[in-house]
Protein backbone atom coordinates (compact mmCIF):
# COMPACT_ATOMS: atom_id res chain seq x y z
CA UNK A 1 0.00 0.00 0.00
CA UNK A 2 1.42 3.34 -0.68
CA UNK A 3 1.51 5.98 1.10
CA UNK A 4 0.36 9.52 0.20
CA UNK A 5 2.65 12.55 0.67
CA UNK A 6 1.32 15.44 2.53
CA UNK A 7 2.21 17.77 -0.06
CA UNK A 8 -0.10 15.85 -2.71
CA UNK A 9 -2.78 16.15 -0.08
CA UNK A 10 -2.35 19.65 0.36
CA UNK A 11 -2.37 19.94 -3.44
CA UNK A 12 -5.46 17.84 -3.34
CA UNK A 13 -7.08 20.95 -1.44
CA UNK A 14 -5.88 23.70 -2.85
CA UNK A 15 -6.49 22.59 -6.16
CA UNK A 16 -10.18 21.58 -5.24
CA UNK A 17 -10.70 25.39 -3.79
CA UNK A 18 -9.02 26.76 -6.84
CA UNK A 19 -11.56 25.24 -9.38
CA UNK A 20 -14.73 26.09 -7.26
CA UNK A 21 -13.34 29.81 -7.08
CA UNK A 22 -12.90 29.79 -10.85
CA UNK A 23 -16.68 28.12 -11.31
CA UNK A 24 -17.79 30.35 -9.23
CA UNK A 25 -15.68 33.22 -11.25
CA UNK A 26 -17.09 32.18 -14.58
CA UNK A 27 -21.24 32.35 -13.17
CA UNK A 28 -21.07 34.55 -10.82
CA UNK A 29 -18.17 36.93 -11.34
CA UNK A 30 -17.12 37.63 -14.99
CA UNK A 31 -20.36 39.58 -16.48
CA UNK A 32 -22.76 37.64 -19.19
CA UNK A 33 -21.27 38.87 -22.76
CA UNK A 34 -23.52 41.59 -24.67
CA UNK A 35 -24.12 39.09 -28.04
CA UNK A 36 -23.19 35.53 -27.49
CA UNK A 37 -24.98 35.25 -23.93
CA UNK A 38 -24.54 32.67 -21.68
CA UNK A 39 -22.60 29.98 -24.16
CA UNK A 40 -20.00 32.67 -24.18
CA UNK A 41 -19.02 31.32 -20.65
CA UNK A 42 -18.01 27.83 -22.20
CA UNK A 43 -14.66 29.89 -23.54
CA UNK A 44 -13.02 30.07 -19.64
CA UNK A 45 -12.72 26.23 -19.50
CA UNK A 46 -12.84 25.71 -22.95
CA UNK A 47 -9.52 27.31 -23.60
CA UNK A 48 -8.05 25.98 -19.98
CA UNK A 49 -8.58 22.49 -21.11
CA UNK A 50 -6.94 23.01 -24.19
CA UNK A 51 -3.90 24.92 -22.56
CA UNK A 52 -3.25 21.73 -20.04
CA UNK A 53 -3.71 19.45 -23.25
CA UNK A 54 -0.67 21.12 -24.94
CA UNK A 55 1.17 21.62 -21.74
CA UNK A 56 0.68 17.71 -21.19
CA UNK A 57 2.11 16.49 -24.82
CA UNK A 58 4.63 19.07 -23.79
CA UNK A 59 5.59 17.40 -20.64
CA UNK A 60 5.45 13.72 -22.71
CA UNK A 61 7.84 15.06 -25.43
CA UNK A 62 10.20 16.34 -22.80
CA UNK A 63 10.08 13.28 -20.41
CA UNK A 64 10.40 11.01 -23.95
CA UNK A 65 13.94 13.13 -24.29
CA UNK A 66 15.03 12.47 -20.86
CA UNK A 67 13.96 9.08 -21.38
CA UNK A 68 16.18 8.73 -24.19
CA UNK A 69 19.00 10.07 -22.75
CA UNK A 70 18.65 8.82 -19.65
CA UNK A 71 16.62 5.29 -20.13
CA UNK A 72 15.33 5.83 -16.63
CA UNK A 73 11.70 4.15 -16.72
CA UNK A 74 10.55 6.48 -14.26
CA UNK A 75 10.64 9.00 -17.52
CA UNK A 76 8.48 6.70 -19.40
CA UNK A 77 5.89 6.82 -16.56
CA UNK A 78 6.00 10.38 -16.96
CA UNK A 79 4.98 10.77 -20.33
CA UNK A 80 2.31 7.65 -20.93
CA UNK A 81 0.74 9.87 -17.68
CA UNK A 82 1.31 13.13 -19.16
CA UNK A 83 -0.23 11.63 -22.65
CA UNK A 84 -3.76 10.37 -20.83
CA UNK A 85 -4.27 13.27 -19.13
CA UNK A 86 -3.17 15.87 -22.51
CA UNK A 87 -5.88 13.43 -24.47
CA UNK A 88 -8.67 13.82 -21.62
CA UNK A 89 -8.65 17.37 -21.96
CA UNK A 90 -8.14 18.09 -25.36
CA UNK A 91 -11.43 15.69 -25.67
CA UNK A 92 -12.66 18.76 -23.42
CA UNK A 93 -11.63 21.09 -25.48
CA UNK A 94 -12.96 19.55 -28.41
CA UNK A 95 -16.34 18.64 -27.36
CA UNK A 96 -17.01 22.16 -25.41
CA UNK A 97 -15.67 24.12 -28.47
CA UNK A 98 -18.33 22.28 -30.80
CA UNK A 99 -21.03 23.09 -27.79
CA UNK A 100 -19.90 26.81 -28.50
CA UNK A 101 -19.99 26.76 -31.94
CA UNK A 102 -23.68 25.34 -32.44
CA UNK A 103 -25.29 28.61 -31.29
CA UNK A 104 -22.60 31.29 -32.68
CA UNK A 105 -21.41 29.33 -36.07
CA UNK A 106 -24.88 27.34 -36.53
CA UNK A 107 -23.41 23.95 -37.01
CA UNK A 108 -22.00 21.44 -34.34
CA UNK A 109 -18.75 21.00 -36.77
CA UNK A 110 -16.96 22.44 -39.74
CA UNK A 111 -13.62 21.42 -41.01
CA UNK A 112 -12.00 24.51 -39.91
CA UNK A 113 -7.99 24.54 -39.82
CA UNK A 114 -7.69 25.06 -35.87
CA UNK A 115 -10.96 22.25 -35.35
CA UNK A 116 -9.37 20.15 -37.92
CA UNK A 117 -5.68 20.28 -36.32
CA UNK A 118 -6.91 19.73 -32.79
CA UNK A 119 -8.55 16.47 -33.93
CA UNK A 120 -6.10 15.27 -35.70
CA UNK A 121 -3.47 16.18 -32.56
CA UNK A 122 -5.95 14.01 -30.12
CA UNK A 123 -5.90 11.09 -33.17
CA UNK A 124 -2.17 11.12 -33.20
CA UNK A 125 -2.30 10.54 -29.11
CA UNK A 126 -4.98 8.33 -29.21
CA UNK A 127 -2.87 6.63 -31.57
CA UNK A 128 0.36 6.47 -29.21
CA UNK A 129 -1.90 4.35 -26.68
CA UNK A 130 -2.89 2.03 -28.96
CA UNK A 131 1.11 1.52 -30.02
CA UNK A 132 1.93 0.92 -26.92
CA UNK A 133 -0.06 -1.67 -26.56
CA UNK A 134 0.66 -3.44 -29.29
CA UNK A 135 4.41 -3.66 -27.60
CA UNK A 136 5.04 -5.95 -24.80
CA UNK A 137 8.62 -5.95 -23.88
CA UNK A 138 8.66 -2.97 -21.63
CA UNK A 139 12.03 -1.23 -22.72
CA UNK A 140 11.36 -1.45 -26.35
CA UNK A 141 7.54 -0.13 -25.06
CA UNK A 142 9.53 2.90 -23.25
CA UNK A 143 11.49 3.76 -26.41
CA UNK A 144 8.89 3.40 -29.06
CA UNK A 145 6.25 5.95 -26.79
CA UNK A 146 9.32 8.19 -25.92
CA UNK A 147 10.23 9.04 -30.01
CA UNK A 148 6.66 8.93 -30.52
CA UNK A 149 6.04 11.30 -28.06
CA UNK A 150 8.51 13.66 -29.69
CA UNK A 151 7.68 12.79 -33.26
CA UNK A 152 3.78 13.69 -31.74
CA UNK A 153 4.45 17.20 -30.23
CA UNK A 154 5.09 18.45 -33.91
CA UNK A 155 1.26 18.88 -34.17
CA UNK A 156 0.72 21.00 -30.93
CA UNK A 157 2.61 23.88 -32.14
CA UNK A 158 0.62 23.35 -35.81
CA UNK A 159 -2.45 23.17 -33.54
CA UNK A 160 -1.86 26.69 -31.88
CA UNK A 161 -0.39 28.45 -34.45
CA UNK A 162 -3.14 27.02 -37.34
CA UNK A 163 -5.87 29.93 -36.33
CA UNK A 164 -2.92 32.29 -36.75
CA UNK A 165 -1.46 31.24 -40.29
CA UNK A 166 -4.30 29.99 -42.00
CA UNK A 167 -7.86 31.26 -42.81
CA UNK A 168 -10.12 29.94 -40.18
CA UNK A 169 -13.56 31.27 -38.52
CA UNK A 170 -11.71 30.13 -35.00
CA UNK A 171 -11.21 33.22 -33.00
CA UNK A 172 -8.12 33.83 -30.55
CA UNK A 173 -7.06 35.37 -27.57
CA UNK A 174 -4.29 36.12 -28.10
CA UNK A 175 -2.81 38.07 -31.39
CA UNK A 176 -5.02 39.33 -34.63
CA UNK A 177 -7.93 37.63 -35.20
CA UNK A 178 -8.08 36.50 -38.86
CA UNK A 179 -10.32 38.61 -41.13
CA UNK A 180 -13.09 35.61 -41.28
CA UNK A 181 -13.32 34.59 -37.42
CA UNK A 182 -16.55 34.36 -35.99
CA UNK A 183 -17.30 34.39 -32.13
CA UNK A 184 -14.71 37.11 -31.21
CA UNK A 185 -15.53 39.24 -28.40
CA UNK A 186 -13.67 41.87 -26.61
CA UNK A 187 -12.62 41.00 -22.85
CA UNK A 188 -13.27 43.19 -20.15
CA UNK A 189 -11.02 43.42 -16.83
CA UNK A 190 -13.64 40.98 -14.98
CA UNK A 191 -13.62 38.51 -17.95
CA UNK A 192 -9.79 38.58 -18.29
CA UNK A 193 -9.03 37.86 -14.85
CA UNK A 194 -11.47 34.90 -14.94
CA UNK A 195 -10.20 33.97 -17.69
CA UNK A 196 -6.60 34.02 -16.41
CA UNK A 197 -7.27 32.07 -13.14
CA UNK A 198 -8.94 29.50 -15.07
CA UNK A 199 -5.68 29.38 -16.39
CA UNK A 200 -3.88 28.66 -13.38
CA UNK A 201 -6.83 26.70 -11.80
CA UNK A 202 -6.58 24.00 -14.46
CA UNK A 203 -2.54 24.37 -14.35
CA UNK A 204 -3.05 23.20 -10.76
CA UNK A 205 -5.55 20.32 -11.68
CA UNK A 206 -3.12 19.43 -14.47
CA UNK A 207 -0.04 18.97 -11.77
CA UNK A 208 -2.42 17.50 -9.10
CA UNK A 209 -3.69 14.76 -11.99
CA UNK A 210 -0.19 13.71 -13.25
CA UNK A 211 0.99 13.47 -10.02
CA UNK A 212 -2.05 11.06 -9.05
CA UNK A 213 -1.23 9.38 -12.38
CA UNK A 214 2.20 8.55 -12.18
CA UNK A 215 1.88 7.10 -8.45
CA UNK A 216 -0.71 5.05 -10.29
CA UNK A 217 2.00 4.12 -12.87
CA UNK A 218 4.11 3.41 -10.51
CA UNK A 219 1.95 1.01 -8.59
CA UNK A 220 1.20 -0.72 -11.63
CA UNK A 221 5.18 -1.06 -12.35
CA UNK A 222 5.79 -2.65 -9.22
CA UNK A 223 2.46 -5.11 -9.39
CA UNK A 224 3.85 -6.31 -12.53
CA UNK A 225 7.24 -6.82 -11.23
CA UNK A 226 5.93 -8.50 -8.63
CA UNK A 227 3.79 -10.82 -10.74
CA UNK A 228 6.79 -12.10 -12.89
CA UNK A 229 8.89 -13.01 -9.55
CA UNK A 230 5.75 -14.93 -8.33
CA UNK A 231 5.45 -16.89 -11.81
CA UNK A 232 9.25 -17.25 -11.57
CA UNK B 1 -27.01 38.73 -34.05
CA UNK B 2 -26.53 42.45 -35.41
CA UNK B 3 -29.49 44.46 -34.24
CA UNK B 4 -30.36 42.47 -31.03
CA UNK B 5 -30.46 44.48 -28.04
CA UNK B 6 -30.20 41.56 -25.37
CA UNK B 7 -27.72 38.55 -25.08
CA UNK B 8 -28.74 35.87 -27.00
CA UNK B 9 -30.46 32.97 -25.07
CA UNK B 10 -27.88 30.42 -25.05
CA UNK B 11 -28.10 29.27 -21.61
CA UNK B 12 -28.65 25.45 -22.43
CA UNK B 13 -25.27 25.10 -24.96
CA UNK B 14 -23.36 26.41 -21.33
CA UNK B 15 -25.28 23.81 -19.59
CA UNK B 16 -24.23 21.35 -21.66
CA UNK B 17 -20.89 22.32 -22.30
CA UNK B 18 -20.05 22.59 -18.24
CA UNK B 19 -21.82 18.80 -18.02
CA UNK B 20 -19.11 17.85 -20.20
CA UNK B 21 -16.47 19.76 -18.66
CA UNK B 22 -17.26 18.08 -15.00
CA UNK B 23 -18.63 14.90 -16.34
CA UNK B 24 -15.54 13.91 -18.11
CA UNK B 25 -13.02 14.82 -15.59
CA UNK B 26 -15.04 13.09 -12.61
CA UNK B 27 -15.29 10.18 -15.22
CA UNK B 28 -11.22 10.33 -15.25
CA UNK B 29 -10.52 10.62 -11.38
CA UNK B 30 -13.20 7.83 -10.94
CA UNK B 31 -10.84 5.51 -13.57
CA UNK B 32 -7.90 6.79 -11.66
CA UNK B 33 -9.48 5.78 -8.34
CA UNK B 34 -10.41 2.51 -9.60
CA UNK B 35 -6.96 1.62 -11.02
CA UNK B 36 -5.36 2.60 -8.07
CA UNK B 37 -7.72 0.83 -6.03
CA UNK B 38 -7.63 -2.48 -7.93
CA UNK B 39 -3.66 -2.30 -8.41
CA UNK B 40 -3.14 -1.90 -4.59
CA UNK B 41 -5.73 -5.37 -4.17
CA UNK B 42 -3.59 -6.27 -6.40
CA UNK B 43 -0.14 -6.02 -4.65
CA UNK B 44 -1.28 -7.13 -1.59
CA UNK B 45 -2.47 -10.73 -2.69
CA UNK B 46 1.00 -10.96 -4.57
CA UNK B 47 2.77 -9.60 -1.86
CA UNK B 48 1.13 -12.71 0.62
CA UNK B 49 1.90 -15.04 -2.60
CA UNK B 50 5.78 -13.85 -2.18
CA UNK B 51 6.03 -13.80 1.48
CA UNK B 52 8.23 -17.16 2.52
CA UNK B 53 6.43 -20.07 4.12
Amino acid sequence: MQTKPRLLTVLDIVTVVMLLAATWMVFFYAPTEAVMGDVQRVFYFHVAAGWVGMLSFLVAAVAGVIYLIRGDRKWDTVGLSAVEIGIVFAFINIVTGSIWARPIWNTWWTWDPRLTTATVMELIYLAYLMLRQGIEDPDRRARFGAVYAIVGFLSVPLTFFSARLFRTIHPVVIGANAPGAEGQFDMTPLMLQTFLFSLLTFTFIFVDLLWHRIRVGRLADKVEQLRLKTIQ
Amino acid sequence: MLFQDAPANTTTYMIAGYAVIFGVMLIYLISLYLRQRNLNQDLEVLEELDEPE
